[in-house]
Parts: structure tokens; C-alpha cells; sequence
């Protein structure tokens, strides 16, 4: 049993735990992640870590709501209880002096990027982030992101913040402008980092994006999550998360993605029903 | 004098099993199994045989003569402890055991008639121990104050940590999942191993004194090395050959395709049967093409098929007389209406929207021995055909996974890619030993225990000289 510590609501739907993880949070590097599984009827899913602190032997998720198992993570508090976390999995990020390397974050993306982006500055990179959302309301880790960055940029589909448009129109102004760009990296939507790899491609600027197909294990053994990278099949919890965006077939991911489409509608109204039923509106705590 | 002789030798005791037609559309337990005077029947065929052959049979030589006698006598507390000495998961092995290639295969019987039963006995034993409640512990050596961690609660794992703990020493298992059991967990399936057994079975290992921590990935989570550091005196490695094979032909990543991992692992372990009550969803087919002929095939074309498909299609690319899986089994999966397509295999998977719908098929013919001095399947050009299919299931076999390889570059492979042990069952790194699939490939659950008891004879000489 994994001890929540601490609950945030950083964004309407997305939330911060703090967990107790002791083992995990020794060894978490930036660019892995943690599957978990709330309780007995639960399903399993992957978390990247976003925060590790050994110190407080704790680590920190940061989660969006969409489905059933997310629903339910969202409604429970500080002090309750996650049947089963697992980690840290995946392969770490590569951390090295690059030079300039552009960090580009779509929605909860920011999550998974914070710790890269923050261990590449330690590195001595000159790192530059790109945060991007649908509106003001959504943008998350705005100031931790922009404490670690030479330079920060916002945009939202709406201009509410920032600049109004994508991500990939200030990347592609950095790369016109003439900025060096050693290495660029991606998360979020997997359709936004479809774009950004289209964007850096023609450039012939290293890609690398951190993907988020569906796992059950997480440990390799059931290939729920394979993905085809440069043509092969590789597995993205423990090949990945992280790999070369331009050799990514992204349509074949987005597919993937919606293979339990009906069945999560599925669960995602049962558990609204019995929210119900326990007469809680199920927006905040049904415990 | 033979006619005699078979005469006086009674027909083997029929097992009552639930009707194909009734347990095609459930998950219970195929094998209702014997009762007490059934067992007592069929336990006194036997002929006692001094040199007792069909203990040659079994991987790690159960007193057959004596727990079966003891059978006939009535005395099922003594048959079960006598089984117990040697074997720890009994409720398991009576029931998964490929025992038509093992004990019963060198039963003297067998020679004028059916062998005796000994897995049917086996499994009538056990289960009565289990459900009288009445469990006895053998007795423990003193303890040694050394620490042994097992990484892996597999079959291998769990009967590596019995032994060492009735030796006496401190055992603690690591396992990867939220769940103990590796395979028996979740690969074979409830209505073939009802995972309420494997859970009091893993008691017993738990009652003999090993502890288990689960969502502990060693390579991850923990280094080899940590664990000496923190004061493990050996470490033993039964992690399994836990990672897919896919066929590597086109189509095989569209929506509706699995690995035979994935969609037991959803269905037993995650309970996806159960959906939506469990949150684990899984496509439930109408035609299901199922790739492959050992027991994994099985399960997985007749998992399918309790999931409600109209046609469950099994495709194999040589004959049934080549296919890996236990006789049963394929006596089993037939009677249930799985559709057997030998010798063919497929050349692509056809989608539409990025959904399967069809699989390319191409007709084999058997050609020269291989290596492994089954005969080749050559194919036919020219013989393409097509099965509708809006699930697939690859069961072609899996390799060893890489997450605690890659972690210790420093424990040598074989050409296989699994961890070569040498005799005694250490591997190349100071204190480390290794058993199971992860040394030999995919095996059986009884070879696996055999491994892991041997080891823990090894481990046992290295830790007290
Ligand atoms: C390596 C990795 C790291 C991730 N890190 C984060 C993170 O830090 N924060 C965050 O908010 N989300 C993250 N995700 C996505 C997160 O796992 C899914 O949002 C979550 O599983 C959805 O579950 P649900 O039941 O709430 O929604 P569902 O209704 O089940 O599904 C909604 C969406 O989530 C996807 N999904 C469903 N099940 C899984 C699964 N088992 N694994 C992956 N995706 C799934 C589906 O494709 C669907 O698009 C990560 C995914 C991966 C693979
Ligand atoms: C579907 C199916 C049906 C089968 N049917 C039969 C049958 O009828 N009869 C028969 O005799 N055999 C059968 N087998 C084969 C048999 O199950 C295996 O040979 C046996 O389970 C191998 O045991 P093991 O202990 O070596 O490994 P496993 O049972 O694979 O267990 C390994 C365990 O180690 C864990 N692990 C792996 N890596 C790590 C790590 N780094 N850290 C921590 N834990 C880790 C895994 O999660 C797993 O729990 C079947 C196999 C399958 C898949
Ligand atoms: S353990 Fe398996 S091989 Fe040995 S006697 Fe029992 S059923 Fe036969
Ligand atoms: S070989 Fe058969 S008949 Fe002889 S002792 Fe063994 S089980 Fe009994
Ligand atoms: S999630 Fe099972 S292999 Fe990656």
C-alpha cells in the first residue's frame, strides 16, 4: 500500500500527488515512469515521475483526468491509500550537454517534461521551453518550468495566454530565426508530437519524444505497448518511453491509443453511475 | 496369460469433468476431479512395482508407490505429507503436470493398459488437504541466520524458497507483479488452474517461513548488488522467459491483435472476464484466429472462447501430431468446438481502419527434420487462403526478458539469450544462481520446481561452506 502525502489540483481535471515510495524514489531517474493499480478491481496504468525526493522517500505524480481509473485517482485525498505502484520503469532520459536543446510540452506533457528539461539545464544545457495548452485554464507548471529555462515560451489555442496558435509555430520561428538547436524533445499528445517531428524534420535536428502507448505490465511482457520505431517493433515500457520522433509511426500509435475506446465509454459510465447512486457529484471526493 | 492379465487389471478410474458444452460459456474449473472412493479405486491399481519406473518420471522423484498406497489405504493426510516431501505445489502439479510424458508415461500399467492416474491423485490429495483446512508444516531446520532473496515468484522461485527456508535460512522473494505466481498467475487460465489453489499453495511457501514482496522490479527497483549490500548472503533468479514472440509480418500491430501474454495476462491475472466490474478491458471476438500449438495456444483459444466467440480458429503450421501441447489439451480444446487449421501459417494480417479483419494464411507441408528433429514446415506457394478474424492471439513462444539482463551485464547468457548456468546451477556472478524457464526456455511448471529445489540444495552447500 502506497501512502498518498499530499494532493494538489493544479488545472480544472488535473491533479498532483505526492506518494510514499521510498525504493522508488531512490532510484527514479528523469524519463521513467511508475504503474500503478488503485485497488483489486483496478486496472494498471503508467505515471511518469514527475518529482523524486529520497530525502522524503516520497515521488510526485502529476495526472490528467480522462477515464475511469484517472476519475478514480482524482477522488481520492491525502491520506488514503494506492494498492500498488511499480517502478521506476522505462528506460532514463539521456542527459548530457548538448547545447541548445528546445523543450516543447503539450497539456500534462509538462509533467513528464519538468524533470528532463530541469536535469538538462544541470547539465549545462541551454534549454529552452515551449509550454503549450488549449487555454489559460489548462497550462500547468508554469513557474517551475520557467525557472529552469534560458528561455520560455506559452502559447494556447485560444490566446488566452501567450501566444495564440501551437507549439510548433515558435519552434519553427526559433529555427527560422536562425537559433542553434542541438536537440529537440516532445511530449504531449501524440498528435502534437507527430507535428513537432515534421517540423524539426527537414532540419535534420535530433528528435526525440517520450511516448504514451497503452501498457498493462510495464516490465516487457505483454507487448500491449509496442510500438514501431524505424520500422521495427519495439516496446515502449521497457524500450522506451523516449525515441527517436522521426523514425515514430505516430498514426500506428494514435490507432493503438483508440483500441478500448468503447470499452473505457463503458466503464467510465458505470463508475459515474455509481457515483451517483452514492449521491456525489463525483467532481471532487467520493470517499 | 496376457488376456488374463488384462482382464485382472481394472480400467482406469474416470475423472467427472463439466460437460464441453457447458463449460465452453464458463471460466470453473474444467476437471471436477475424483472423490474418495474414486480415488481410493484407482489408487489401488497400482502394482506397487519395486523399481518403481514411473518415479523416473518425474522431475523431482515424488515416493509415487508409497503416497499412492497410502491413497488406497485411506490414509490421505500421510499421501499428501509423503508428496509434500518432495513437492511443495501438489494442488498445481496434479493438475498442469504433463504427466503423459512424465510419471505416467513409465507406469508398468501402461504396458497392458491406460497408466494409473497419478496427476488425478495427485490433485485429489491436495485439494483435500486444502479444503479440510487441516494444513500440516514439515518440520524447519534451525535457523542459519543467512539470507537468501529469490527474484521471481514463479513456480522455479517459490519452490527454490520453500526448500531454503525449511533449511533454515531467511528467504525473501522478489516479484515484478502486484501478484505472486509468475505463469500460474497470470498465464494459465482459471478453468484450468483456479487461482484460488495457486494461492493457498502460495501460502504454503509463505507458512514455511519465505516472505514475499511484490511490485519489486529487481534490475529497477533494486540492483543485484543492492541486495548484497543490504546483507543477502545469495540470490537465486527465476524470472521467467516472460517476453513475447511476434511473427514479424505485416499487419501484425493493427487493433485486435494480441500476444498470447497480453490477452492472458488481461484476462487471468487482471480479470478482464470480468469487465467492467474489473477495469481491464479486452476485445471480445466473434472470430478468433489463435497462432500456434502448444498449451499457450490452448488457453488462449479456449480463453477466447468462454469470451464469447462464434469461431475460435487454431492455426498451425505443422500437425497435431507435432504440437507441443499436452494430449489433454487438444482432447479438450476440440470437444469445445475449436476449429483446427493445420499446416498453415500466416503471411499477413489484413485491417481495415487500422482494425484486423482477415488473416492472410499460406498452406505448409511437412519437409526434412530440423534440429530439434521435428519435421520443417515447408510452405506452398500458390495455396493462400483467408480466415475472418477480429481478434488474434500469437502463441508462438517467448524469449527471456531483458530488464535484469540488461541490468547486470555481468552474468553471462547462452547463445540463447538465457542465463547459462553450470551444474550446479550457478551463474557466472559470485553468489548468484539462476533456474526455470529463464535458464532453459519455456519448460513446465515441473521442471521449473525441480530447478528451483536442486538450487536450493546448491545454495544451501555454498552458503554453509
Ligand atoms: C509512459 C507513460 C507515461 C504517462 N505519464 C502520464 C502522466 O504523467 N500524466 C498523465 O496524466 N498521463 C500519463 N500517461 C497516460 C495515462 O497512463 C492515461 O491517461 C491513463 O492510463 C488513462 O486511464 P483512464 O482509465 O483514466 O482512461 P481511459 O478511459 O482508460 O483512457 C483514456 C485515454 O488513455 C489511454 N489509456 C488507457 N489505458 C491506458 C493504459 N493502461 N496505458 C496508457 N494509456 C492508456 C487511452 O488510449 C485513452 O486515450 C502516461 C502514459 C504512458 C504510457
Ligand atoms: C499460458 C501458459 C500455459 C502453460 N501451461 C503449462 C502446463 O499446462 N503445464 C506445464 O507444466 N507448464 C505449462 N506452462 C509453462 C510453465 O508455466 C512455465 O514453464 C513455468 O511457469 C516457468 O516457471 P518459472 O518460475 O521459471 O517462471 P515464471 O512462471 O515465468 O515466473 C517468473 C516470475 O518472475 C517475475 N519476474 C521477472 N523478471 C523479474 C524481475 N526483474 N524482478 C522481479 N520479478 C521478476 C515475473 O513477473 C514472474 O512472476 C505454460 C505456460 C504458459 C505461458
Ligand atoms: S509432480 Fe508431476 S511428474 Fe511428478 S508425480 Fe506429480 S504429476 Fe507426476
Ligand atoms: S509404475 Fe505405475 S503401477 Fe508401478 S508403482 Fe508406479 S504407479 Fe504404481
Ligand atoms: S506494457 Fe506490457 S510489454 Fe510493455
Amino acid at each position: 500500500m502506497f501512502k498518498i502525502l499530499k494532493k494538489e489540483k493544479l488545472a480544472p481535471l488535473v491533479f498532483g500527488f505526492e506518494i510514499e515510495a521510498p525504493e522508488i524514489a531512490r532510484k527514479a531517474k528523469p524519463g521513467q515512469f511508475v504503474v500503478l493499480r488503485i485497488d483489486e478491481l483496478g486496472e494498471r496504468i503508467p505515471l511518469t515521475i514527475y518529482d523524486f525526493n529520497e530525502k522524503n522517500s516520497s515521488i510526485s505524480l502529476i495526472f490528467q483526468e480522462v477515464g475511469k481509473t484517472t476519475r478514480q485517482l482524482a477522488s481520492l485525498s491525502r491520506g488514503d491509500f494506492i494498492g500498488d505502484v511499480v517502478g521506476p520503469l522505462g528506460k532514463p532520459s539521456e542527459i548530457k550537454n548538448f547545447g541548445t536543446v528546445v523543450c516543447v510540452a503539450g497539456g500534462v506533457g509538462a509533467a513528464v517534461i519538468f524533470p528532463i528539461a530541469r536535469a538538462l539545464k544541470k547539465a549545462g544545457n541551454r534549454v529552452i521551453t515551449i509550454l503549450g495548452a488549449r487555454n489559460k485554464e489548462l497550462l500547468i507548471l508554469e513557474k517551475e518550468l520557467s525557472s529552469i529555462s534560458d528561455d520560455f515560451f506559452i502559447t494556447t489555442d485560444d490566446g488566452s495566454k501567450g501566444k495564440c496558435g501551437v507549439c510548433t509555430d515558435i519552434l519553427e520561428g526559433l529555427i527560422e530565426g536562425g537559433q542553434e538547436i542541438n536537440r529537440v524533445i516532445a511530449v504531449g499528445p501524440a498528435i502534437m508530437m507527430k507535428f513537432v517531428c515534421e517540423t524539426t524534420r527537414p532540419h535534420g535536428i535530433k528528435m526525440i519524444v517520450s511516448l504514451n502507448s497503452i501498457m498493462v505490465d510495464g516490465t516487457g511482457m505483454c507487448g500491449s505497448c509496442r510500438v514501431t520505431v524505424g520500422g521495427e517493433t519495439k516496446f515502449c515500457c521497457v524500450d522506451g518511453p523516449e525515441f527517436d520522433g522521426h523514425l515514430v509511426d505516430f498514426d500506428e500509435l494514435m490507432n493503438r491509443q483508440k483500441m478500448y475506446l468503447e470499452e473505457e465509454n463503458t466503464s467510465l459510465k458505470e463508475h459515474e453511475a455509481k457515483e451517483l447512486k452514492k449521491g456525489k457529484c463525483g467532481c471532487k471526493r467520493d470517499k | 496369460m496376457k488376456k488374463n492379465n488384462q482382464r485382472s487389471i481394472p480400467k482406469r478410474v474416470p475423472m467427472r469433468e463439466q460437460s464441453a458444452k457447458e463449460r465452453a460459456l464458463n471460466f470453473n474449473e474444467v476437471a471436477l476431479g475424483y472423490g474418495p472412493e474414486e480415488a481410493v479405486a484407482e489408487a489401488s491399481r497400482c502394482l506397487q512395482c519395486k523399481s518403481a519406473p514411473c518415479m523416473r518420471g518425474c522431475p523431482v522423484e515424488v515416493d509415487i508407490p508409497s503416497f499412492v498406497s497410502l491413497i488406497a489405504e485411506g490414509d490421505f493426510d500421510a499421501a499428501i505429507k509423503k508428496i509434500k516431501e518432495k513437492n511443495c505445489l501438489p494442488a498445481i502439479c496434479g493438475r498442469v503436470c504433463p504427466q503423459e510424458n512424465q510419471c505416467e508415461k513409465f507406469c508398468t500399467l501402461s504396458k497392458k493398459g491406460e497408466p494409473l492416474a497419478i496427476g488425478r491423485l495427485e490433485k485429489f490429495v491436495a485439494d483435500h488437504e486444502r479444503e479440510s483446512g487441516k494444513i500440516s508444516l514439515p518440520k524447519k531446520k534451525g535457523p542459519t541466520n543467512k539470507k537468501v532473496a529469490v527474484i521471481g515468484s514463479g513456480p522455479a522461485g517459490l519452490a527454490c524458497a520453500g526448500d531454503l527456508a525449511k533449511l533454515g535460512h531467511s528467504v525473501t522473494i522478489f516479484e515484478a507483479l502486484h501478484k505472486s505466481g509468475g505463469v500460474l498467475a497470470y498465464g494459465i487460465p482459471e478453468f484450468r488452474l483456479p487461482k484460488t489453489v495457486v494461492e493457498k499453495e502460495i501460502d504454503f511457501i509463505k507458512k514455511l517461513g519465505a516472505e514475499i514482496k511484490t511490485n519489486i522490479v529487481i534490475g529497477k527497483t533494486k540492483m543485484i548488488d543492492e541486495l548484497f549490500s543490504e546483507g543477502y548472503d545469495a540470490v537465486f533468479l527465476g524470472t521467467g522467459a516472460g517476453l513475447p514472440r511476434f511473427l514479424r509480418v505485416p499487419g501484425e500491430n493493427l487493433n485486435g491483435v494480441y500476444s498470447a501474454n497480453e490477452f492472458l495476462t488481461r484476462a487471468n491475472l487482471m480479470k478482464a472476464y470480468l469487465f467492467p466490474k474489473y477495469d481491464t478491458p479486452i476485445k471480445r471476438g466473434e472470430n478468433v484466429v489463435v497462432v500456434g500449438g502448444g498449451n499457450v495456444a490452448m488457453d488462449s483459444a479456449r480463453t477466447a472462447l468462454r469470451l464469447g466467440a462464434k469461431n475460435v480458429y487454431l492455426l498451425y503450421r505443422r500437425t497435431e501430431e507435432e504440437m507441443p501441447a499436452r494430449r489433454e489439451e487438444v482432447q479438450h480444446a476440440k470437444e469445445e468446438g475449436i476449429k483446427f487449421r493445420i499446416l498453415a501459417t500466416p503471411k499477413r494480417f489484413i485491417g481495415v481502419d487500422g482494425w484486423i479483419t482477415a488473416v492472410e494464411c499460406i498452406k505448409t507441408r511437412l519437409g526434412e527434420p530440423d534440429e530439434s528433429g521435428r519435421r520443417k514446415p515447408v510452405i506452398k506457394e500458390g495455396s493462400d487462403f483467408l480466415l475472418p478474424a477480429d481478434v488474434v492471439i500469437i502463441a508462438i513462444g517467448t524469449m527471456a526478458n531483458p530488464v535484469l539482463l540488461e541490468a547486470t551485464p555481468d552474468i553471462e547468457l547462452n547463445g540463447k539469450g538465457y542465463i547459462a548456468v553450470k551444474k550446479n546451477f550457478r551463474t557466472s556472478k559470485e553468489g548468484v544462481f539462476a533456474g526455470g524457464d529463464i535458464t532453459t526456455g519455456s519448460a513446465t511448471v515441473i521442471l521449473a520446481i525441480g530447478t528451483g529445489k536442486t538450487a536450493a540444495l546448491e545454495i544451501n552447500n555454498y552458503l554453509l561452506t
